[in-house]
């Protein structure tokens, strides 16, 4: 694809918004804790994220320990696990994902891909971190609370949720609903930021359909969050009056500990459909950012043209638009009318065609490239497969029929962390090791990373493909020990240990990964500029790591899309965004 | 009929008209609002997001409201004042409303007096605005106390279904934390009016950044939400 309307410099339009002066750090406080730069946000969001999901990994152990050795380890009795699986879930999903995608990738990778010097209002975008963290330190308190924190499960079902049975009914519960308001609150000013700097603030020449798809990823899932949030906000403001004041929004008459509770008239499926009306919405919140980056990787490291760059747009699009009629079919078993079950089977199969649109044209642009197997390239062929293995699960659980036996099963457990779990921190870590030379001005070690990357991959394969056996199986899910049941058979007790080690296995791979991070901070190969010979613009910034207000003293024109691989007769095998054509034609290279 | 895009770098750029027009400003580079500042962009899409939060709210109480088995109280006894022995239903929500709706009134003619950089005016009309938002939140509290007085709880009331209280505590509560941060946010834009920071330039405190008369009608956007988000309250809850 040729795509120069402008042949001449003169040919771009003239600036329509003039040069916004930025907010000049005084201090070192400024500069670097209370920084409106949106790449200190970006680092800052990326490690509070990943430390909190380091709490998350090791709850993850000490579940794993307790399915795979039932007993042996006294210290995990029945209530902490079911707080064990709930904290985990929750950070993982949110605290982690949600906040590393958007808050860390987005802060970063948005003002540079988009030619613009910071985040459109820098000081609300500080504000948003630092309400961020406040929601993590609140969530990371309930570890400390009397009764410890919530046990309901991260979908926080009332009633159970807030009734005396449930371990963190005192104080948990509360403090989990207050740290889910604050990251709402937090992540509206953020992605507010996100989504005018997409649209109002893109430099000359850069139209939507020349941004890279990593942009177009984080902006709609960005849309998607401002729009479902909403719904998980209101979920959990009703769900604290119920637990604090003894409404009962979601309460309906019952019996606890043999007496009539105060509740009454509530209605628990309103919160499942509040819930997952934020809950479907999310999943994509979290793959969105993940496509849009793996897109960018393949066709970086495959050196070649995205295929199909205006169907993956759209499909990103499409993908936006329609989940958020589908969020019933995690409801299938809480007794809807039939015909609810079939519109919303019929909506979510419906997403498997721009899903597979997708898969197709990143296959079709390995389809004899110059593939360099590089760790990020080598994440991202992780990424599709994991994604395509989970979503073929996720065609099972798509339909009412194979879904409600399915149900609360460990196949459950093993769709949704292969194609939300594992296939997202693929394009995270993948993300990661192509963007930490930009970052830091240095390469991650290369052996490290592939050790980092074959652990981890097969790993998650040794974690949770047996896991789909065992849900087959009937082995339910949240149980504390499954003990002796007749469908369940011995060896799949075996495979419970066996998945158990692995999980420590790569559990403990990722402290290859952090170490190499810090590691390669000081002592990594100075990377340049532009390592991977990439085409889009955060590659072409005049320093690197870049400097206060991104570009210099000219902002950058754009002159082409950010997939300019391998054209026929240039000298490079890649033309920058910002490369003029006249300069190119100067050099014989671009017919 | 050409349109023309503004810019704030002095040059012009024609567009055409219409449909063309939107389709050409989406391909467009730089903007996909032209003529759209940041601030305002960003004012819409948050409403945008709170009108999501604003419908979640209000299906669940109509959600709450059509699945109770008891019944549910007649607003229009509830919200009866006994006025000179008179018996008026929903007087006092009339009122508010009103009221609310004549500070829509003054918040326009605010944005109309900024644009002409009439200072002293606007920060006067954003004041009364203000007033009239005050006002409202003043007699939502009183509404709220005799209401409290009557024995209605969050838990439960005289009349019948429990959720009555909670959905109109819950609701009337959030609208009216809208309505002070719109009064908080009315009185400090009011105050840099009429210190002339918009014409002075003086830069924020905290963002090292130029105000613009703008700010008075992004404001008003906010305002002008939160009466038409009363309006809906009014007639789902009060009405219904």
């Amino acid at each position: 694809m040729v795509d120069v309307p402008f042949d001449t410099v003169a040919g771009i339009p003239p600036a329509e918004v003039g040069e916004v002066e930025l907010y000049h750090p005084r201090s070192w406080w400024t500069r670097y804790v209370f920084s409106q730069d949106a790449k200190v946000i970006a680092v800052q969001y990326s490690i509070t994220a990943m430390s909190i999901g380091m709490v998350a990994l090791v709850l993850s152990w000490l579940m794993r320990l307790q399915l795979g050795f039932p007993g042996t380890f006294s210290f995990i009795d029945a209530n902490q696990y079911l707080q064990f699986i709930t904290m985990h879930g929750m950070i993982m999903v949110i605290y982690l994902l949600t906040a590393l995608f958007l808050g860390g990738f987005g802060n970063y990778l948005i003002p540079l891909m988009v030619g613009a010097r910071d985040m459109v209002f820098p000081y609300v975008n500080m504000l948003s971190y630092w309400v961020y963290l406040l929601a993590v330190l609140v969530l990371a308190a309930t570890f400390f609370v009397p009764g410890g924190p919530t046990g309901a499960g991260w979908t926080l079902y009332p009633p159970q949720a807030i009734l005396s049975g449930t371990p963190g009914q005192d104080w948990g519960i509360i403090f989990m609903l207050a740290s889910l308001i604050l990251f709402i609150i937090g992540f509206t000013m953020g992605g507010l930021n996100y989504v005018v700097t997409v649209l109002q603030a893109r430099t000359r020449g850069l139209t939507l359909m020349r941004l890279p798809l990593t942009v177009w990823g984080i902006f709609t899932a960005t849309v998607m969050a401002l729009l479902a949030f909403p719904a998980l906000f209101v979920a959990s403001v009703m769900l604290l009056l119920d637990r604090l004041l003894g409404t009962s929004f979601f309460m309906p008459t019952l019996v606890e500990m043999g007496q009539l509770t105060k509740y009454g008239g509530g209605s628990p499926i309103l919160f499942q459909h509040l819930f997952w009306f934020f809950g479907h919405p999310e999943v994509y919140i979290v793959a969105l950012p993940a496509f849009g980056i793996i897109s960018d990787l393949i066709s970086v490291h495959a050196r070649k043209n995205i295929f199909g760059y205006r169907m993956m747009v759209w499909a990103i699009v499409a993908i936006g638009a329609l989940s958020f009629v589908v969020w019933a079919h995690h409801m299938y078993v809480s007794g809807m009318h039939p015909y609810f079950g079939f519109f919303f089977a019929t909506t979510t199969l419906i997403i498997a065609i721009p899903t597979a649109i997708k898969v197709y044209n990143w296959v079709l642009t390995l389809w004899r490239g110059d593939i360099h197997l590089t760790v990020p390239m080598l994440f991202a062929l992780a990424f599709i497969i994991t994604f395509v293995n989970g979503g073929l699960t996720g065609l099972f659980l798509g339909n009412v029929v194979v879904d409600v036996p399915l149900s609360d099963t460990m196949f459950v457990v093993a769709h949704f962390h292969m194609v939300m779990g594992i296939a997202p921190i693929m394009a995270v870590f993948g993300g990661i090791y192509h963007w930490y030379p930009k970052v830091t001005g240095r390469m991650l070690n290369e052996v490290l990373g592939r050790f980092h990357f074959w652990v981890s991959f097969l790993g998650a394969y040794a974690i949770f493909f047996p896991m789909h056996y065992l849900g087959l199986l009937g082995m339910p899910r949240r149980y504390h020990d499954i003990g002796e049941t007749v469908f369940v058979p011995a060896s799949a007790h075996d495979l419970n240990a066996f998945m158990s080690v692995a999980a420590l296995i790569v559990g403990f791979a990722q402290l290859v990964f952090l170490f190499n991070v810090i590691w390669s901070l000081f002592k990594g190969k100075e990377a340049g500029g532009n390592p991977w010979g990439a085409a889009s613009l955060e590659w072409q910034t005049p320093e690197t790591p870049p400097g206060h207000g991104n570009w210099g003293k000219e902002l950058p024109i754009v002159y082409r899309w950010a997939y300019d691989y391998s054209v026929p007769g240039a000298i490079r095998d890649f033309v920058p965004q910002n490369e003029p054509p006249a300069a190119l034609s100067a050099q014989g290279a671009h017919p | 009929m050409a349109e023309t895009a503004l810019t704030n770098t002095g040059t012009s750029i024609t567009r055409p008209a219409g449909w063309r027009g939107i389709a050409a400003d989406w391909s467009s580079d730089q903007r996909a609002f032209k003529n759209v500042s940041w601030g305002k962009a960003m004012m819409w899409i948050f409403l945008l997001s709170d009108t999501f939060i604003f419908s979640c709210f209000l299906l669940s109480y109509m959600t709450a409201r059509m699945s109770t088995t008891v019944p549910w109280p007649n607003p229009s006894e509830v919200f009866a004042l006994n006025i000179a022995g008179r018996h008026i239903p929903l007087i006092l929500i009339a009122i508010m409303t009103f009221i609310l709706i004549s500070s829509s009134g003054t918040m326009a003619m605010a944005v109309n007096f900024g644009y002409r950089r009439d200072r002293v005016r606007t920060a006067a009309l954003m004041l009364a605005t203000a007033a009239f938002g005050a006002t409202f939140v003043g007699m939502q509290a009183f509404e709220w106390t005799k209401l409290i007085m009557e024995g209605v709880r969050p838990w439960s009331n005289p009349w019948g279904a429990p959720q009555f209280g909670a959905c109109f505590f819950m609701i009337t509560g959030f609208h009216g934390t809208h309505v002070t941060i719109g009064v908080i946010f009315l009185i400090a834009i009011a105050r840099k009016v009429l210190r002339g920071d918009f014409d002075r330039e003086r830069r924020g405190f905290f963002t090292s950044r130029k105000g613009y008369y703008e700010i008075v009608e992004i404001t008003g956007l906010y305002w002008h939400f939160v009466d038409l988000v009363w309006v809906f309250i009014f007639a789902f809850f009060y009405l219904w």
